[in-house]
């Protein structure tokens, strides 16, 4: 006998996939997102070196592996490994996010959060806002077709010419804020997922991505915000 | 202290509810606060009214039977900075000012089906148990105590996991409606015990398989569950039942059927 | 003794204890006797066991794990929340392990003298002997034990004896235990070999032929009725201390279960011995619904007193030292405040009732820990007793470690209960009581740490031992639910809860339940006269007769109905109440927990009468208007001699 009415019991849909699996790839392809953006932030900075500097830069991407490889192959698969990752990051949250809503379907009518951090209660929102704006980027400065520049300019040209238009930087702005925030969770938590953490680490965790969220978004928001205020030109 | 109560009423799963307003007079701020709900009901029923139901049995915070969210809190955690971590039944009204208007509501979760009012089906938590949150030790097997040694700082920190009373306030609490704090504390009192190793793979696999099954949401890492659970069980058991899942399903464990 | 209030029959006894070989050997030689259940018919017996506390638990998991077919019911909503997980203090165990010249023997010894010498020897003897495997099987399911830095258990004295026997987890002790036997069970009923009923909640007994074949029980989310059978029942149903309304038990304890079997046949043993717990947190208020119990540890540092002069109602900081008196102390100079539990709680109530009680309503003594925090240093204090003062600190709102704690007695634990033989089965073929709910192993007065021992020796190794041996007879022939016997009991229970709801009076069932307890609290309790019994003897009726013309219960019985379930426990509590007056008056001596004014000492110490009163009090159940009937169990000393005790 059941406790309740078999007619009571919203039965769930069979979970085939468990949720911690789902975490994991959460965390998994955030951490390779991470990297990338660790090294795309650095090659930013470059653009105080001067266009010629940031230009080879942006030429020598494209030429990693040469001759052993034909070019553009190793930025290919970089791209790849990057649509991969962006996927199943966004599959693993959609999936969470609608398990959790079907977890919970009537709201509370009083509601207090206490431990909840806005950068917690943002993630995903600010996912959202984080895949727009991926979007927006790669046909911004990527392709070029958003770029008021346009596709031939080189890709110092195409980063002033965004970055001189205080609208486009603002989209920046908001899109690396997001970003901060959402590293500010998401490192705390892929720690957690990976069952890296524990009583003694948690401060030291919780330290470091605060830290890391503020590098990694100002390291971001200072070449735009350079180019915008004239520092570069 | 005279207070205003909002208290959620519903005669089953499925029929409506709403929240209903109701004042209660010359509440004492020595009284617990589910003494003040039996003042309520009491006058409830003479006034020939449907008492309010609510769940409750031991009354000093160990059963795990009682739980309600209180002005948006699981069993009121949080809200005031001086009050311990407890259960609804170590609450008392001395936390609270003349005057005071209380949102009283049922813990809201797919997974724990409402069965009256404040009283919801928390069997969930057990049937997790039942898929592995046990030793496998039939009675009479057992060898000498003493044959089993247990480094005094694992059997201190698996009696902290262990005190966790399945209450469900983190899964209430919870955002996602996830009861990881819950499956983890068994696993970590468990898996922290030698006597648990031989099991301790099939174990975790088995409880969040379950979990997912009884349509429970996935954890987050918020927190809100440890800042509501009247034990106090930390987040750390979360990292570690992680830990020990990644490590069996590279061990090849899978969960039954 | 007044006749009219009972009548005596024929003296019963125990048949099963094998005499025939000394007391060490007896319950190897009963297990040896017993027949046994070849694993393959095992399948084909059911056995009903009610109650899934520490006896319940352990029984319905250890009967699933031997193959029976196990249908367990609880009333909570999960067996987690069995109120065995509320036990704060320990276990006790003759382990040994501390070199301290324990053993079976000791532990056997300690417990007849601290029962008062109103126990059986052969059961005591048997607790203490299974009591090392106890220890054994929860270790190997994980209850994590306090232990020692070399990773070895640590032991603690506990409740008054001079060996180091009791096992604990730090203040959670019933808990973890619980938890134990709980997992066990819920990997049962995972196999398939436990039924589980959840939120069930036992009404009747179904006797067929003379012999227990099923229960009727209430769904109590659904509301519904029914039948239940099976080739043997065992009931684990917990205390009845909630007789008094006020007690540190759970708020649904109740005494249904094992009075609908009393009164289907089931002989009651003993119903008077109460125990009155000396550390509660005191009453504080109309509308208090449960007493909180302090652990018995603070006694150990605490120094009980009251003021001398009465009617002193200063702040007790300011009451200089010569004014005080640790009455304890004075009383008691060799034990002091460690006086065992029913002196101590004898003696707050008697300073109290000359007017020199503290606290707001004047029912309350001091436990001062002002010297053992200059002596000892507020961290250690902290260290020892820091989790308890926290308690006591969100319950009163008040600092302990600036102003002393107020305490006051609270019932606590009931050694009566169905009488049972040697194999725990009562005096119903085929049904087993187990647990607090039986009349146990503690005779008048139960010491520390050893009820929970008793609940686990009873569900993991006694029971599944002796009940084959009344199964090997099984399969017994189908009970069909359409028999007379299990008709008339369903339709006996469905009328009395339309009863209830439909007498629609002006009071509520708690009013009738706090008047109840407190006459019983004030005439049945601490000290019992036979003036005072009398009185409540004459009051019981009318209360009785009251509620069932004048009790409000609204709702329906086809719901989740929890006004309907109080209502059904608090007419049981009005019956057991007389039995329990009835008992105590006519126990005209003094022992454990049973203190006739009486019979004392010039000291005012309990006297016992062993010439009278050396037996088990076992009683009849007859139908309304007839007085219960007495049946006398004799008890032998063969072992420890019968001697009068003394703590001063
Ligand atoms: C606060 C407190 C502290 C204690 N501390 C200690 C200690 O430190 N050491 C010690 O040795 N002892 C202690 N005791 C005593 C000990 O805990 C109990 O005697 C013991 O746990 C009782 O176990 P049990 O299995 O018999 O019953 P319980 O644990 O009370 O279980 C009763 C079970 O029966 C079920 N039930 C009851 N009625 C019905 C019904 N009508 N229908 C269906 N199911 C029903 C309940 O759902 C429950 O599952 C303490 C007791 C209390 C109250
Ligand atoms: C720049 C790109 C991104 C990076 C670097 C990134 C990084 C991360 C990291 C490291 C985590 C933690 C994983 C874990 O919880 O274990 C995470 C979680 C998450 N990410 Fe992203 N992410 C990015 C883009 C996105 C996008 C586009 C979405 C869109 C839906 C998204 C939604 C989420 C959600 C919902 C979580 C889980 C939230 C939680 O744990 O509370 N992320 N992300
Ligand atoms: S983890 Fe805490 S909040 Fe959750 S069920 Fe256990 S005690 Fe309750
Ligand atoms: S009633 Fe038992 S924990 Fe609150």
């Amino acid at each position: 006998m059941t406790v309740t009415h078999s007619g009571q019991r919203r039965t769930p849909k069979a979970a085939k996939t468990s949720s911690v699996f789902k975490k994991v790839v959460m965390a998994v392809s955030g951490i390779i997102l991470v990297l990338y953006l660790v090294a795309h932030m650095v090659g930013n900075l470059k653009l105080f070196a001067g266009a010629e500097t940031f230009n080879g830069y942006s030429e020598w991407i494209r030429r990693i592996g040469e001759p052993a490889v034909p070019g553009q192959t190793v930025l290919w698969i970089i791209r790849l490994v990057l649509l991969v990752a962006v996927a199943a990051h966004i599959w693993a949250a959609i999936s969470l996010w609608r398990q959790a809503k079907r977890a919970r379907p009537q709201q509370y009518v009083a509601r207090k959060q206490v431990a909840q951090s806005y950068a917690s209660r943002t993630m995903r929102w600010g996912g959202v806002i984080l895949g727009l704006f991926i979007v927006y980027h790669i046909l911004d400065l990527t392709l070029g077709v958003a770029n008021p520049a346009g596709h031939d300019a080189t890709p110092y040209d195409r980063a002033i010419a965004g970055f001189s238009n205080p609208f486009v930087t603002l989209v920046y702005v908001v899109a690396l804020l997001a970003l901060g925030f959402h590293l500010r969770h998401g490192v705390w938590s892929a720690t957690q997922t990976l069952g890296q953490s524990n009583k003694t680490r948690e401060r030291t965790v919780n330290a470091f991505a605060t830290v890391f969220a503020v590098v990694l978004t100002a390291g971001f928001l200072i070449p735009p915000l350079s180019v915008l205020v004239g520092i570069i030109e | 202290m005279n207070l205003k109560l909002r208290v959620w009423r519903q005669r089953s799963a499925a029929e409506k509810g709403k929240m209903v307003t109701y004042q209660v007079a010359d509440v004492s701020p020595d009284m617990s606060f589910l003494e003040m709900l039996d003042v309520l009901n009491e006058q409830l029923i003479l006034d020939g009214e449907d008492p309010v139901s609510f769940d409750h049995d031991c009354r000093e915070g160990i059963c795990g039977s009682c739980g309600v969210m209180i002005n948006g809190r699981a069993h009121g955690n949080g809200l005031f900075d001086s009050h311990p971590q407890t259960a609804t039944c170590q609450l008392h009204m001395r936390s609270f000012k003349d005057g005071d208007t209380i949102d009283v509501e049922p813990w809201r979760a797919t997974a724990f089906p409402l069965i009256k009012d404040l009283a919801v089906d928390r069997s969930a938590l057990d049937r997790i148990i039942q898929a592995g949150g046990y030793i496998s030790a039939p009675t009479g097997t057992a060898p000498e105590a003493h044959s089993i040694l247990v480094a005094k700082k694992d059997s201190d920190a698996a009696f902290d996991a262990a005190t966790c009373i399945g209450c469900g306030a983190c899964v209430a609490a919870c955002p996602n409606a996830s009861s990881m704090l819950f499956t983890s504390s068994k696993v970590v009192h468990l898996g922290l015990m030698p006597q648990g190793q031989p099991e301790r793979d099939d174990r975790v696999v088995n409880m969040i398989h379950q979990q997912d099954l009884e349509g429970f949401g996935g954890c987050t890492n918020i927190g809100e569950c440890s800042a509501s659970c009247p034990k106090g069980i930390s987040m750390e058991n979360i990292s570690r039942l992680n830990h020990d899942l990644l490590g069996a399903l590279r061990a090849g464990a899978r969960p039954k059927s | 003794m007044a006749l009219e209030l009972f009548t005596v029959g024929a003296p019963i006894a125990d048949t099963k204890a094998p005499m025939d070989v000394p007391i060490g050997e007896r319950w190897s030689e009963r297990r040896f006797r017993a027949k046994l259940v070849n694993p393959a018919n095992r399948r084909k017996l059911t056995v009903i066991v009610v109650g899934t506390g520490l006896a319940g638990g352990a029984a319905a998991a250890t009967l699933g794990e031997a193959g029976y077919k196990v249908k367990s019911f609880w009333y909570q909503d999960s067996p987690r929340r069995a109120h065995s997980v509320a036990a704060q203090g320990g276990i006790n165990a003759a382990k040994n392990y501390r070199n301290d010249g324990d053993s079976v023997h000791r532990l056997f010894y300690d417990t007849v003298k601290g029962g008062d010498f109103r126990a059986r020897e052969n059961n005591v003897h048997r607790l203490a002997e299974v009591s090392a495997a106890i220890i054994d099987q929860c270790v190997a399911q994980g209850v994590p034990f306090a232990r020692e830095y070399g990773g070895l258990l640590d032991n603690r004295s506990f409740g008054g004896t001079q060996v180091s026997r009791t096992f604990y987890a730090r203040g959670q002790t019933g808990q973890q235990l619980l938890y134990g036997a709980y997992q066990a069970l819920e990997r049962q009923m995972a196999a398939g070999s436990v039924e589980q009923f959840a939120r069930t909640e036992m009404l009747d007994l179904i006797v067929v032929d003379g012999k227990a074949r099923g229960i009727v029980a209430r769904n109590l989310i659904t509301g519904e009725i029914s039948t239940h059978f099976a080739d043997a029942v065992v009931l684990a149903t917990g205390g009845y201390s909630n007789v008094f309304y006020l007690s540190t038990n759970a708020k649904g304890s109740n005494a249904t279960a094992i009075w609908r079997a009393h009164k289907r046949g089931a002989l009651f043993a003993n119903p008077c011995y109460t125990q009155i717990h000396p550390t509660c947190i005191p009453v504080h208020g109309e509308y208090q619904s449960k007493l909180t119990l302090m652990s018995e540890s603070l006694r150990n540092d605490g120094r009980v007193w009251v003021p001398k002069e009465r009617g002193d109602t200063r702040d007790p900081r300011e009451i200089p030292e010569d004014e005080r008196d640790y009455y304890l102390e004075r009383i008691y100079p060799s034990f002091g405040n460690l006086v065992p539990r029913d002196i101590a709680s004898r003696q707050a109530k008697n300073v109290c009732d000359e007017g020199r009680g503290v606290g707001p309503n004047g029912l309350g003594v001091y436990l001062d820990f002002a010297e053992a925090t200059e002596r000892l240093g507020r961290p250690a204090i902290e260290a020892k007793y820091g989790n308890l003062f926290d308690m006591y600190a969100q319950i009163t709102g008040e600092d302990p470690y600036e102003v002393p704690m107020r305490i006051y007695p609270a019932v606590h634990y009931t050694m009566g209960g169905l009488w049972v033989d040697y194999d725990l089965q009562s005096t119903i073929p085929g049904l087993f009581v187990i647990g607090e709910a039986n009349f146990s192993d503690h005779g008048a007065n139960r010491l520390g740490a050893s009820a929970l021992m008793q609940g686990l020796a009873d569900g993991y190794f006694v029971l599944p031992n002796t009940i084959n041996d009344y199964l090997a007879a099984g399969p017994f022939e189908k009970v069909d639910p359409q028999h007379p016997a299990a008709v008339e009991a369903l339709e006996g229970v469905r009328a009395q809860s339309e009863r209830l709801l439909s007498i629609n009076g002006t009071r509520t069932t708690a009013s009738f339940h706090r008047e109840l307890g407190r006459l019983m609290f004030d005439l049945c309790g601490m000290e019992r006269s036979e003036e005072s019994l009398r009185k409540a003897l004459d009051r019981i009726p009318e209360i009785r007769q009251e509620f069932w013309t004048n009790v409000k219960v609204p709702g329906e019985l086809g719901r989740f109905n929890q006004s309907l379930e109080h209502a059904g426990r608090v007419a049981d509590f009005i019956e057991l109440a007389e039995l329990m007056c009835v008992d105590a008056l006519h126990r005209n001596e003094s022992c454990g927990g049973h203190f006739r004014a009486e019979s004392q000492t010039p000291e005012g110490e309990a006297l016992r009468d062993d010439e009278n009163y050396a037996y088990v009090a076992a009683w009849e159940w007859t139908p309304e208007g007839a007085p219960p009937v007495l049946h006398k169990e004799a008890l032998e000393f063969e072992y420890v001699h019968l001697a009068q005790r003394s703590y001063k």
